[in-house]
């Protein structure tokens, strides 16, 4: 199990990471989910040993890795841009972690092979790294990374340099893999889709600190903050003003919302309005229609306030509506 | 990287990086320019009499230079058009060609200007009756164009590859006529690469050697060959002293002239140059006219060296009656003779020996000294910044007084044939950085960083993933060293013990002597330097990264 316990970090004399504390249990994939510029990639390299905390420290199974190099942590790590050793082929990118545990020549052949075969690369192993995909190449990342065995997986964006079709491919088969080698994985994106596929558990970095940590379906219903609702483009995310109890008063209209918070009069709040249709809500959207969006299965309307929502038949540009819609209080 | 910890533990690798070659540097170069510094400023060194030789001596330097890069230009701009704008048969032979003198050592320049246009060459042998001696110092200005064309060449070229052709069809279609095209659109984008390259070539012919010592003799005193002149023939050190710091300072001046011109005026890219092939009349006449005066150029003192060092074309020394003019290899089997009253206390073969040994010294040296400093720059902190300057110092400073800095500190050990190497790695020390700080910096910290992940240590790290990588550099570095080594003159004819000769000193002293043989065997043991040189260069584009990288 990783622990990660309070770890401070400035860089050029600005917060960088304050106070981050989580857990990564066996088995588990923790997605790190932030905007660029949240730190997230200096807290993965701050586990992997490559760089040293200001404070606060990592440890594995109970045992502190302060001390102990990048090389000796027996952490797996692959890179948005692969790092593939370009004076090396395949089966001997694959190979090279093994031949630094210095195990017997069959042991790599066997374990390279199966490495290959787990992402899809089996009859790869002669072909120079410089002539393969993009894809490809991230999957001989993956496999370099798995081929040791590592006690935990970690990931810099490694779909961010794939085009949107690979990265769906390449996603779910690293799901599967996860799920088949039960490595516990760290996973740091700023692309939610990515984290939602992934994750058992998604932390939300900003700004240096941790803003919202559970389940994907945790999160996706209960965001918190006016951030996160936002970052993970859930809905409207206004402004307003506390009128009464569980009523507010915003631009937009008044709404009324169940809210855990106690909120007294006069208070100013964040508001969620999910864009999706609720025909049992009171809260109710009105607008004149200013533009109309085809989506699938439905059709993304803008009123002429800004907000927006889902409609499944679509209405005319200058048109008057009123829908109806789940708000909520984010506090 | 905040931590202080880590910061501390940062700099310590730094300094020590840096203690091997600054050591080096400070002990062979640092404290020599000291002393002649020290030696200049002196009362009795800065006399009236010295400072009006210096003067003269000055301006007649001035004067060979500029004489040297307008001949230069003359014949390198229009060969900058050709290569850039037309495309024709053996053109990348040509070009190469042109490229090859600049790599050779300065005295097989003048070997082969000697063999073919020189008073015993092959010209004034078979066609005495043109009576055509060009005087010494016109084959000086020659052989200077000889290989400093190819900066114009390359320079020049490039930027008016990398013109983009819309401002010329512009300009015409706003009524210029070729002439106006020329003096008002391409000759004004062209001028911070004419200067910058007409700069470069000042540079090479204010501090040339080799050529106007082997050429000229001693009669044509620019600062390097009077500094030599004060240090063995007319010894003199104050003198020399005082010349090779009027030599530094100029040489330092042009030099920093030239980076701001090259640091203020970026080449611009225009990744599709249009090339042409002739099609008008005047564009074949003009085609054909330079590719002939290239090739012959270019070709004839090449091929008349080794040409010179097979046929006997006047008496040996004290031969008398019957001459056996033409082929023979008498001049290569004589140099593995030690004859009793010859230049050598050992048979000439031997300075191959030196010079090999030399060079492979050099290689050693460089290298073990050029890593860490190469490590060190490929990530600039403000130590690199400061030190990346002091470090290629000695590129601006002439050989001869490299070898005249020795002399006043260390000779007391000149009888070390250790020296020479050192001198050699001076030399060849920067060019050793500039081949290497690049690949270094090209492998992405992120390789480190996936090995160190994946189980290598420091130590493997550095021999798994740098040294391959680097290998090709590595080579490339190596084989510089080792024929700028080959080639050295300046420092090595100052400091090279009688006994101790390397390749260039011995054809140098065969020249100074009378007599077809030593002259044949000048031309051979020139040959051998010249074939070991192209070598060299072969090896070294060989090693070359590919251009459009791998990585």
């Amino acid at each position: 199990m990783l622990e990660v316990h309070r770890i401070f970090k400035t860089y050029e004399g600005k917060p960088l990471l304050e106070d981050i504390s989580f857990k990564v249990d066996t088995g588990e994939t923790v997605c790190l989910l932030g905007a660029s510029g949240s730190g997230k990639s200096t807290l993965l390299r701050i586990i992997a040993g490559l760089e040293e905390s200001d404070a606060g420290f990592v440890s594995f199974n109970g045992m502190d890795l302060t001390s102990t190099p990048p090389h000796l942590r027996d952490f797996g790590l692959v890179f948005q841009d692969y790092a593939l050793f370009p004076h090396l082929n395949v089966n001997e990118n694959v190979a090279f972690g093994l031949k630094m545990r210095r195990l017997p020549q069959t042991e790599i052949a066997r374990r390279v092979a199966s490495s290959l075969e787990l992402v899809n690369l089996t009859g790869f192993g002669t072909r120079k790294v410089t002539d393969l995909s993009g894809g490809e190449q991230q999957r001989v990342a993956l496999a370099r990374a798995l081929a040791i065995q590592p006690r935990l997986l970690m990931f810099d964006e490694p779909l961010g340099a794939l085009d949107r079709t690979l990265r769906e491919g390449l996603l779910n088969e690293l799901r599967t893999i996860l799920h088949h080698t039960q490595i516990p994985a760290i996973y740091v994106t700023h692309d939610q889709e990515e984290a939602f596929t992934l994750a058992d558990r998604i932390l939300i970095l900003h700004d240096g600190a941790i803003l919202r940590e559970g389940t994907p379906a945790g999160v996706w219903s209960n965001p918190g903050s006016a951030y996160v609702a936002k970052f993970l483009g859930l809905g409207n995310v206004f402004e307003g003003v506390v009128s009464d109890e569980r009523k507010v008063e915003t631009r937009y209209g008044d709404f009324t919302v169940q809210c855990t918070h106690k909120h007294s009069k006069g208070e100013k709040v964040h508001l969620l309005a999910r864009p999706l249709p609720a025909e049992s809500e009171a809260n109710v959207l009105q607008g004149v229609v200013s533009d109309i969006i085809f989506q699938q299965e439905r059709f993304k309307v803008t009123l002429d306030t800004g907000l927006y929502v889902y409609i499944d038949d679509a209405p005319k540009v200058g048109e008057s509506i009123l829908a109806r819609v789940k708000v909520e209080c984010l506090g | 990287m905040g931590n202080s910890a880590l910061s501390v533990s940062l700099w310590l690798k730094r300094i020590l990086l840096w203690v091997p070659p600054l050591s080096f540097l400070a002990i062979l170069f640092f404290f020599p320019l000291s002393k002649i510094l020290a030696l200049t400023f002196d009362f009795q060194t800065l006399t009236a009499d010295n400072l009006q030789l210096a003067f003269r001596v000055l301006r007649f330097t001035l004067y060979q230079a500029v004489l040297s890069t307008l001949l230069t230009l003359l014949l390198g701009l229009p060969s900058a058009y050709l290569f850039a704008r037309f495309d024709f048969r053996g053109k990348s032979f040509l070009r190469a060609l042109t490229a090859v003198p600049f790599m050779l050592p300065t005295v097989v320049v003048a070997s082969s200007f000697n063999a073919i246009w020189g008073g015993r060459g092959l010209f004034s042998f078979f066609f005495p009756s043109f009576n055509l001696h060009p005087s010494a110092f016109t084959l000086i200005l020659l052989a200077h164009v000889f290989y400093n064309a190819t900066i114009v060449i390359r320079v020049v070229g490039n930027a008016l590859s990398s013109l983009d052709p819309k401002l010329e069809a512009a300009a015409r279609s706003l009524g210029a006529d070729s002439f106006r095209v020329w003096w008002n659109v391409i000759l004004p984008l062209l001028r911070p690469s004419l200067l910058a390259s007409s700069l470069l070539v000042f540079l090479f012919d204010f501090t040339s050697f080799g050529v106007i010592l082997l050429l000229g003799g001693s009669q044509f005193s620019t600062l390097e060959v009077e500094i030599y002149l004060r240090v063995l023939k007319l010894p003199n050190l104050s003198l020399a002293a005082l010349l090779s710091v009027i030599q530094l300072l100029c040489t330092l001046l042009f030099s920093l002239l030239y980076t701001r011109l090259v640091t203020r005026n970026p080449q611009q890219l225009n990744p599709r140059p249009v090339l042409l092939s002739p099609k008008t009349f005047k564009q074949r006449v003009f085609v054909s006219l330079f590719c002939l005066l290239l090739s012959t150029f270019f070709l004839a003192p090449l091929s008349a060296l080794p040409f010179r060092s097979l046929f006997r074309l006047e008496a040996d020394r004290g031969q008398r009656g019957e001459v056996q003019y033409g082929f023979t290899t008498d001049y290569y089997t004589e140099l593995f003779v030690n004859r009793r009253g010859s230049v050598f206390y050992v048979p000439p073969i031997q300075a191959t020996a030196n010079s090999l040994t030399y060079a492979g010294a050099t290689v050693i040296l460089s290298l073990l000294l050029g890593f860490p400093a190469a490590f060190a720059l490929a990530r600039p902190t403000r130590l690199e910044k400061v030190l990346d300057p002091l470090i290629m110092l000695p590129l601006g400073s002439s050989a001869v007084m490299l070898g005249l800095g020795f002399i006043i500190t260390y000779g007391q050990w000149l009888t070390s044939p250790l020296l020479v190497p050192f001198a050699h790695t001076l030399v060849a020390l920067p060019f050793v950085i500039r081949v290497l700080q690049p690949a270094i910096a090209s492998i992405p910290e992120r390789l480190r960083q996936a090995a160190a992940a994946l189980g290598a240590s420091p130590f493997e790290v550095w021999k798994t993933i740098d040294l391959p990588i680097l290998r090709r550099a590595t080579l490339s570095a190596a084989t510089f060293a080792f024929t700028i080594s080959l080639g050295e003159f300046g420092a090595t004819l100052l400091i090279s013990r009688p006994e101790y000769p390397t390749i260039p000193v011995a054809i140098e002293r065969f020249l100074s002597q009378p007599g077809g043989l030593n002259y044949g065997q000048a031309m051979a043991m020139a040959t051998i330097l010249m074939s070991l040189t192209l070598v060299g260069i072969l090896l070294i584009e060989k090693f070359r990264l590919p251009k459009s990288g791998e990585f």
